[in-house]
């Protein structure tokens, strides 16, 4: 049997509703026989037509009620149909939910599912990383599964847990990435995992370039340069304790992410290790994003703009020889 | 003596007479006008930070949005709503220590003055960003489906200037999507803060909007409280029995700045002197004196009666600390172990 990473986030939400009646998924045509842009709800409105529901396209409303749902003691899953339209209900997202722990005493357990990242010919509107806006306002955790098991395990737990979740899930992994079968259980919520052990350098970062750097590691190795690979899996809160412990080992700090290059997780691991860790680094940190530019529709154009493995060999390289 | 509004006793709010209720709702309204009236007090004397926003002119509106509702209703209020606060029963003492930064304070020193509310005990707490709310109460109002209750309605107000936003737009439509029981009371001040309503929208009538939304329409004087209890008592009791969204539209002038640091300069004469520029309290206690609903003397107990509460909660919040910067714990998450710490 083999499971992908997209039939791991629908074989999460199946069992979140068999199992839990407060769960419900509301989105852009999750319901009905369609079940989605993606088909991540595809069959659960068979299974349970009360609880996965369609809803205008109108994210703004959609989060509101998934907040207000949420207070009163329900655990929406809310659906985006692409991470890019979320921008359209950052009122809610931040200044509603983000806030309404810290203000009343009542936590918002709500989940927020992204399809994020680019895919080739999808263009400036249907591409975006969101992960780091959501990670820079208080009161949200911000999920960035890189693996199926991940996908599988991290979004039961976000759905557990009481406090509003930003999920970003990759689109680019979807059908790319397997698993023969799906766990139980994974690493706790917030740990960082060590995708690949290495005592050269390590390569910090997070969703589909978790994958992108598995393979430059793997590359590597054939010129005797072992990279150690971390996977952060949440980007907040954000395991600053496995990443310095990882570059204790190694020396060397490289960190890749899909979003833009202004601010955001890559600049935060960056701060954290130089700020924390500036005794453990033999040379400077560097980091890889996407340019500062919106994303390309053409495919020629979208793999310049999007890091990839070639660049992340070359970075990697050059630091080794620093 | 009124004492804080018991949520059980608001059940007999829909059976009561007509007097009965209607000198109820003046008593709140009585309270609310006097204790903002304190609260202003006080911002002029320094002793509130941020600002005050008050709901003068605007108090019959209110209290009718809180008057009808009973123990399982939400209610979302916004800026203009104190009387409505205190008749769904907020204490008034929760309002004196929300403004002073109390600790004990709903809010407890997080936020202040009319950003407030205990959603556990169904009064939602604004944000300032308009319109958001309204979405909100039809999730809370959803929950309720899903788990079965019944009998139960959501109430969510707004202004002019709110109902101009696209998070109100796409409240209302999701509202009627999902025919949730709800009912919406949008009051016309005639200003967005300083903005008047020829540059907020260009429809002929607010409320024809109801039935572009899929809601049921009226519309009403804000300045009549007979009229508002009327009117929002039985949009309250369509919506909890089964009928589509309920909206109501009343026409006001806001009495006040948009805060008290406004002096609302902009409040032309003209408009002052509009029918709907009345001041709603002065109407109600024309009516109650005219009509011999109270004698001189119980109509000064009870003048004596808000007094002394609002002096009460006052001296309460008063009495209580302030936040603590080095006692608190700065976690804007329930689930303490994944709370980020970068130092």
């Amino acid at each position: 049997m083999s499971i992908t990473y997209l039939e791991a986030i629908r074989e999460a939400q199946a069992r979140l509703l068999r199992d839990d009646e407060r769960v419900f998924i509301y989105g852009q045509d999750v319901g009905g026989t369609f079940g989605g842009a993606f088909k991540a709800t595809k069959g659960l409105a068979k299974e349970f037509p009360n609880r996965v529901l369609n809803t205008p396209i109108s994210e703004d409303a959609i989060v509101g009620t998934a907040i207000g749902a949420a207070i009163k003691g329900m655990r929406p899953i809310v659906e985006m149909q692409f991470a890019d339209f979320s921008s359209t209900a950052l009122n809610q997202i931040l200044n509603h939910a983000g806030t309404h722990y810290w203000r009343t005493n009542i936590p918002v357990p709500i989940t927020i599912r992204l399809p994020s990242g680019g895919t080739k010919g999808s263009g400036p509107f249907h591409s975006q990383s969101m992960e780091s806006i959501y990670a820079h306002y208080p009161g949200l955790i911000v999920m960035t599964p890189a693996t199926v098991e991940d996908a599988y395990t991290m979004l039961i737990d976000a759905v557990a847990i009481d406090d509003p979740v930003v999920y970003c899930e990759h689109k680019y992994l979807y059908y790319h990435l397997k698993a023969d079968k799906l766990p139980d259980k994974g690493l706790p919520t917030g740990r960082a995992r060590i995708a690949r052990e290495g005592r050269d350098l390590t390569i910090v970062t997070y969703s589909a370039m978790v994958q992108e750097s598995l393979a430059v590691a793997g590359e590597l190795a054939r010129e005797n340069l072992e990279i150690e690979v971390v996977d952060l899996r949440t980007v907040k809160p954000l395991d600053t304790d496995t990443v310095l412990a990882s570059v204790a080992r190694t020396g060397r700090l490289l960190c890749v992410g899909e979003s833009f290059p202004w601010g955001g997780a890559t600049a935060e691991v960056i701060a954290r290790v130089t700020s924390e860790g500036f005794h453990l680094l033999d040379a400077a940190p560097v980091r890889i994003n996407a340019k500062d530019t919106p994303i390309p529709y053409h495919p020629n154009l979208w793999s310049a703009h999007r890091p990839g493995a070639k660049m992340i060999a070359a970075k990697a390289r050059a630091l080794l020889k620093e | 003596m009124l004492q804080t509004a018991q949520r059980g006793k608001k059940t007999s709010a829909n059976k009561a007479a007509p007097h009965e209720r209607f000198l109820e709702a003046f008593r709140w309204m009585l309270l609310a006008r006097t204790l903002e009236e304190k609260l202003v007090s006080l911002y002029r004397g320094g002793q509130i930070t941020g600002g005050v926003y008050i709901g003068k002119g605007q108090e019959a509106v209110s209290v009718a949005c809180g008057m009808f509702l009973q123990k399982g209703d939400i209610f979302a209020p916004l800026i203009r709503d104190q009387a409505g606060r205190s008749a769904f029963g907020e204490p008034i003492v929760d309002v004196a220590r929300t403004y002073l930064g109390s600790r004990q304070g709903p809010m407890r020193g997080r936020d202040g003055n009319i950003h407030r509310g205990k959603p556990g005990d169904d009064q939602l707490a604004m944000i300032s960003h308009l319109g958001a709310m309204v979405s909100v109460t039809v999730g809370a109002l959803l929950a309720k489906r899903f788990r079965g209750e019944k009998n139960f309605v959501g109430l969510s107000c707004i202004g002019e200037g709110g109902m101009q936003t696209g998070s109100f737009h796409e409240g209302m439509n999701i509202a009627a999507v999902e025919q949730v029981p709800l009912v919406i009371v949008a009051t016309n001040n005639h200003y967005a803060y300083s903005t008047p309503n020829d540059r907020e929208f260009a429809c002929a009538d607010l409320v024809d909007r109801a039935k572009g939304y899929g809601f049921e329409g009226y519309s009403i004087d804000g300045t009549d409280l007979s009229m508002c209890l009327d009117v929002i008592g039985s949009a309250v009791k369509r919506a909890r029995a089964g009928r589509p969204p309920q909206l109501v539209v009343a026409s006001v002038l806001r009495l006040s700045g948009h805060g008290e640091h406004d002096d609302a300069s902009y409040v032309t004469d003209e408009m002052k002197r509009q029918p709907f520029a009345q001041d709603c309290l002065k109407l109600t206690e024309k009516k109650v004196v005219d009509l011999e609903m109270a004698d001189a003397a119980t109509l000064k107990s009870w003048r004596e009666d808000a007094a002394r509460q609002v002096d009460e909660a006052i001296a309460t919040a008063q009495k209580e600390a302030a936040p603590d910067a080095e006692k608190e714990d700065w976690c804007a998450i329930s689930t303490r172990e994944l709370v980020d710490r970068p130092e």
